[in-house]
């Protein structure tokens, strides 16, 4: 399994460079490899969409794809949402409305919604539902989650009322 | 009657770091020359071990080591009894507590056999296929009742029997109670209570610093300190070499307590041994063979009553699967036995239970903590009762509810604190008449249920009570200290997993110094700050943490206004402490930052018999805990063709006292019942007859989803504790106690033409089909 590949990926806008195993699991290069740990695994078996980041532009599962299918492709994390300081309407929509108790799911939760708020002006309660339903989280029940989404869609899409 | 902080909707103050994937998980830890470990597991539930070989694995590049039981010496030990059996006259209790890897013998899948060190986590795995185990299949444990029989197979040879524990706790005279009831209703009960499932798996990072001579451990742990003071002893090291950092942890609710886990006992050992960081950090399957379980009771229970509904007595005979060891002794089960009782104000009763080894995972508590199992028997026995009698549901609850001049209520029997269980307060009717409104009672019954019924639609209502034992001692510290930057720090020794800490220990403390919880600094888990203290169970953060730094900060409060008054040459009473300053009448004020300046001079002399800075340490050990209850109620539809219910409404009425966060309490209760939601139709640990857990992914063993967990509704009432001084009791466990009580309930009232009687906890589309096929068939035959 020695055998290196290199993998030329660019995250959060930086431009990365590694020589890894073929087997080598594209969460674990996010995480161990870039150092990027806010990227959490919560299942290694695709259920709990806690790895999910955005890979040219679309929500996957960072733990069923290795590393190596990710060269020459484009990557956001949830350390990419906002600048250093700063915090998407999205991440401040969650921090409002208490969507998050433990935070282990948040990452994966935020990366899958980005697309779906900036697309989803006035989505319904089971929109929203079906949006997340591919992301589990233990703490909150979901409920706040979902007043979270409406409230970053408010900030994002109807400013001049929030 | 909040405060300008206490019991504020205040946002939280981890929130930003996590939200932006800063927060520190322990598998974020990462350490120049760190080595990674992988487990060899047990594919048996019992066997015996003939012989290793691990000689391919060692010969494997980037193995460091491969270690079995022989290899550990003297450092191979049972793990300590972490709670003692309580009390009780006449008590049976055989202790037999994990071992760091299995010697001669394995007792459940997944235990830990071969430990493998590398130079990566893909290495360490890869070597685990090289090891061979040879194995002498022995028949397994799997049924708790079948355990006791004469001739079943046994977990541990040596004690003859299967059975761990028996307790019997009376109260009054049951038989005398009996022989007075006008009805005597008898039933047994299953109720399974799953696993804990938190999204973070558990993980250790352990490194052993030669020319320090210092250990510094990351474990997703609730009992830092605990786990400090019994690693140094294990690894023959002084308390303050080792610091044990809780970091931020994804979830926990129970198992990951302080259970000296094989891992979490080995890696710091083979730190010391390698002289190199070493990182365990548990997948997701071994998650599910290797992290505690809670599981399942049979109960025969019994209830007498009169003819208005009274409660004479109620008699319980239980069998409780605690696995193959019992390292957290009987507090599942005295759980199970105590909180049985409720809210309700029963003359007599008489419970055995029985606590059987098997071959499976270890059991401990799970958010609920055996609570479940016991509400769920007498819930199940008052539906059975009022409707034998003809009384309605919410009826024969109130009957029965101990009357708010009754507390403090004793119900005589010893509880998992090892103190007779005493209600401190309570008032249960106004919970139960809010829910009702809340959920239509009356007009669902009497207008909506018969309009839809006729419509062709299987809807269905459930409403039950209970009460949670909350906020148990022995007790917690915390210290407090104004910064001479005017920030406060807070440090106490309770480890955090999501239940927002750092901002409500925060308000307690800003409601005393009048601070910004901003400017608040919390750190909780961290032995080199604080290492006095249990740790994060039983709903216990909010009450016992919660008031000794309420005690602490209070303590500081009375040095910043004795010190101003030094400055001001005003007595205390007439200062005023605002925002962070300190003013005095005519108008004239100082700063906290100024005030711990002048606190800790570097010239002239500390006054005899006073402390440099503004600083105070306090502890609170309550004598007994706090009784938090509530009320649950929910509307079902189910769907009898495909057996799927939908839960249409959902109410909470709850009563933890004081609330220091109205926010955090609701987002406690919201996924309380989202965790009761999974134990009632979707979570559940399956063994087959050869002790194989056939669910052990998150295909086979479901999470709710938000497809699944409805809207909740919640309201409040608010009975303070009289015995804390804020008032508060626990709220972390209420919101997953009664829900699969309230479940069943409302779908045996959705499928009422169907005359079902369930008596078992968690359903499942396919159990209901089996269910409703039963009921059928005895109703034609
Ligand atoms: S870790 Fe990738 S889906 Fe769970
Ligand atoms: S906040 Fe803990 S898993 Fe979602």
């Amino acid at each position: 399994m020695s055998e290196l590949h290199t993998v030329r990926v660019t995250v959060n806008g930086t431009v990365y460079e590694r020589q890894v195993e073929a087997r080598m699991l594209l969460s674990d290069f996010i995480r161990h490899e870039l150092g990027l740990t806010g990227t959490h695994v919560g299942c290694e078996h695709g259920v709990c969409g806690a790895c999910t980041v955005l890979f040219d532009g679309e929500p996957v599962r960072s733990c069923l794809m290795f590393a190596v299918q990710a060269d020459g492709h484009e990557i956001m994390t949830v350390e990419g949402l906002a600048p250093e300081g700063e915090m998407h309407p999205l991440q401040e929509a969650f921090h409002e409305a208490h969507a998050l108790q433990c935070g282990f799911c948040t990452p994966g939760f935020l990366m899958t919604l980005k697309p779906f708020v900036e697309t989803h002006p006035n989505p319904t309660d089971e929109e929203i539902r079906k949006a997340i339903s591919g992301n589990l989280c233990r703490c909150t029940g979901y409920q706040h989650i979902i007043e979270a989404v409406k409230l970053a869609i408010k900030k994002i899409h109807h400013s001049d009322a929030a | 009657m909040a405060g300008r902080y206490f019991g504020q909707p205040i946002r939280r103050n981890e929130d930003p770091a996590l939200l932006t994937g800063q927060a520190l998980f322990t598998d974020d830890v990462h350490l120049p020359g760190m080595v990674h470990v992988a487990f060899l597991r047990s594919d048996y539930a019992h066997a015996r071990i003939r012989s290793i070989d691990v000689s391919r694995a060692l010969e494997r590049p980037g193995v460091i080591g491969v270690y079995t039981a022989e290899d550990l010496g003297d450092y191979w030990q049972p793990g300590p009894l972490l709670v003692p059996p309580p009390p009780v006259e006449d008590i049976i209790f055989h202790q037999r507590t994990q071992v760091p890897l299995a010697k001669g013998k394995v007792r459940h899948v997944g235990e830990p056999v071969v430990m493998v060190v590398a130079e990566s986590r893909y290495i360490a795995e890869d070597a685990l296929e090289d090891i061979f185990v040879d194995y002498e299949p022995l028949p397994p444990v799997v049924d708790i009742e079948k355990a006791l029989e004469p001739d079943a197979p046994l977990v541990h040879e040596d004690l003859g029997t299967n059975l761990a524990a028996r307790v019997v706790q009376r109260k009054g005279d049951y038989e005398a109670a009996k022989a007075k009831a006008d009805v005597v209703i008898s039933r047994r009960f299953y109720y399974d209570h799953g696993l804990a499932a938190a999204m973070e798996n558990r993980g250790i990072v352990a490194h052993w610093d030669p020319k320090m001579q210092y250990m510094t451990i990351w474990d997703t742990t609730q009992a830092p300190v605990v786990i400090r003071n019994g690693l140094a002893r294990m690894l023959g090291l002084s308390e303050s070499q080792v610091r044990v950092i809780a970091p931020f942890i994804g979830g926990a609710f129970g198992p990951k307590i302080m259970m000296f886990y094989p891992e979490e006992v080995l890696i710091p050992w083979l730190s010391l041994k390698l002289k190199r960081p070493v990182k365990w950090i548990e997948d997701r399957r071994e998650n599910f063979f290797a992290t505690t379980h809670e599981r399942y009771q049979v109960h025969y229970a019994e209830i007498a009553l009169t003819r208005d509904g009274r409660i004479l007595g109620v008699k319980d005979r239980f069998y409780h699967d605690t696995g193959a060891y019992d390292p957290y002794g009987l507090t599942v089960p005295i759980n199970s036995q105590c909180t049985l009782l409720g809210p309700y104000d029963i003359p007599a009763y008489h419970s055995e239970m029985n606590v059987v080894f098997t071959n499976k995972t270890i059991v401990t508590p799970y958010r609920g903590a055996g609570r479940q199992h016991g509400v769920f028997v007498m819930e199940r026995l008052l539906d059975i009762a009022a409707k034998e009698l003809g009384i309605d549901r919410t009826e024969i609850r109130r009957r029965n509810f101990i009357p708010p001049d009754k507390f403090p209520y004793n119900n005589e029997v010893i509880y998992q604190d090892f103190v007779p269980l005493v209600y401190d307060s309570g008032n249960y009717e106004p919970a139960l008449e809010l829910a009702k409104k809340l959920i239509d009672y009356d007009r669902f019954l009497k207008e909506e249920q018969p309009r839809l019924r006729a419509e062709g639609k299987h809807v269905g209502l459930g409403i039950v009570a209970y009460v949670e034992g909350t906020g148990i001692g022995p007790y917690e510290g915390a210290r407090v200290q104004v910064e001479t930057t005017g920030k406060v720090n807070v440090a106490t020794g309770v480890g955090t997993q999501g239940q927002s800490h750092f901002t409500s220990f925060a308000q307690i403390v800003a409601e005393q110094l009048d601070v910004d919880v901003r400017n608040i600094r919390v750190v909780t888990g961290d032995t080199a700050e604080f290492h006095w203290g249990t740790g994060t169970f039983a709903s216990r953060g909010a009450v016992v943490a919660g008031n000794a730094i309420h005690a602490a900060a209070k303590k500081v409060r009375e040095k910043v206004l004795q010190k101003a008054s030094e400055e001001f040459g005003v007595p205390p009473e007439e200062l005023e402490l605002r925002n962070g300053y300190v003013y005095t009448q005519d108008g004239r004020s100082i700063s906290l930052a100024d005030l711990a300046v002048k606190a800790n001079p570097l010239r002239g002399a500390v006054k005899p018999g006073t402390e440099p800075g503004l600083e105070a340490t306090m502890y609170f050990g309550p004598e007994r805990g706090a009784t938090a209850s509530g009320v649950h109620a929910m509307i079902v539809e189910v769907d009898p063709e495909l057996m799927d219910v939908k839960i249409r409404k959902y109410v909470v009425v709850h009563d933890c006292g004081k609330v220091i966060n109205p926010l955090v309490v609701e987002g406690q209760i919201h996924g309380g019942v989202a965790q009761g939601v999974g134990n009632s139709f979707y979570e559940e640990i399956v063994y087959n007859e050869d002790g194989q857990l056939l669910t052990a992914s998150f295909m086979d063993y479901l999470l709710p989803t938000a497809m699944e967990v409805p809207p909740i509704e919640v309201g409040h009432v608010e009975t303070p504790s009289p015995w804390n001084e804020l008032g508060t009791k626990g709220a972390g466990e209420a919101g997953a106690i009664p829900t699969a009580a309230a479940f069943v309930q409302a779908v045996e009232d959705a499928l009422a033409d169907y005359d079902l009687e369930i008596l078992e906890a968690p359903l499942s589309p396919n159990r209901l089909f089996e269910l409703l096929k039963e009921a059928k068939q005895k109703k034609e035959g």
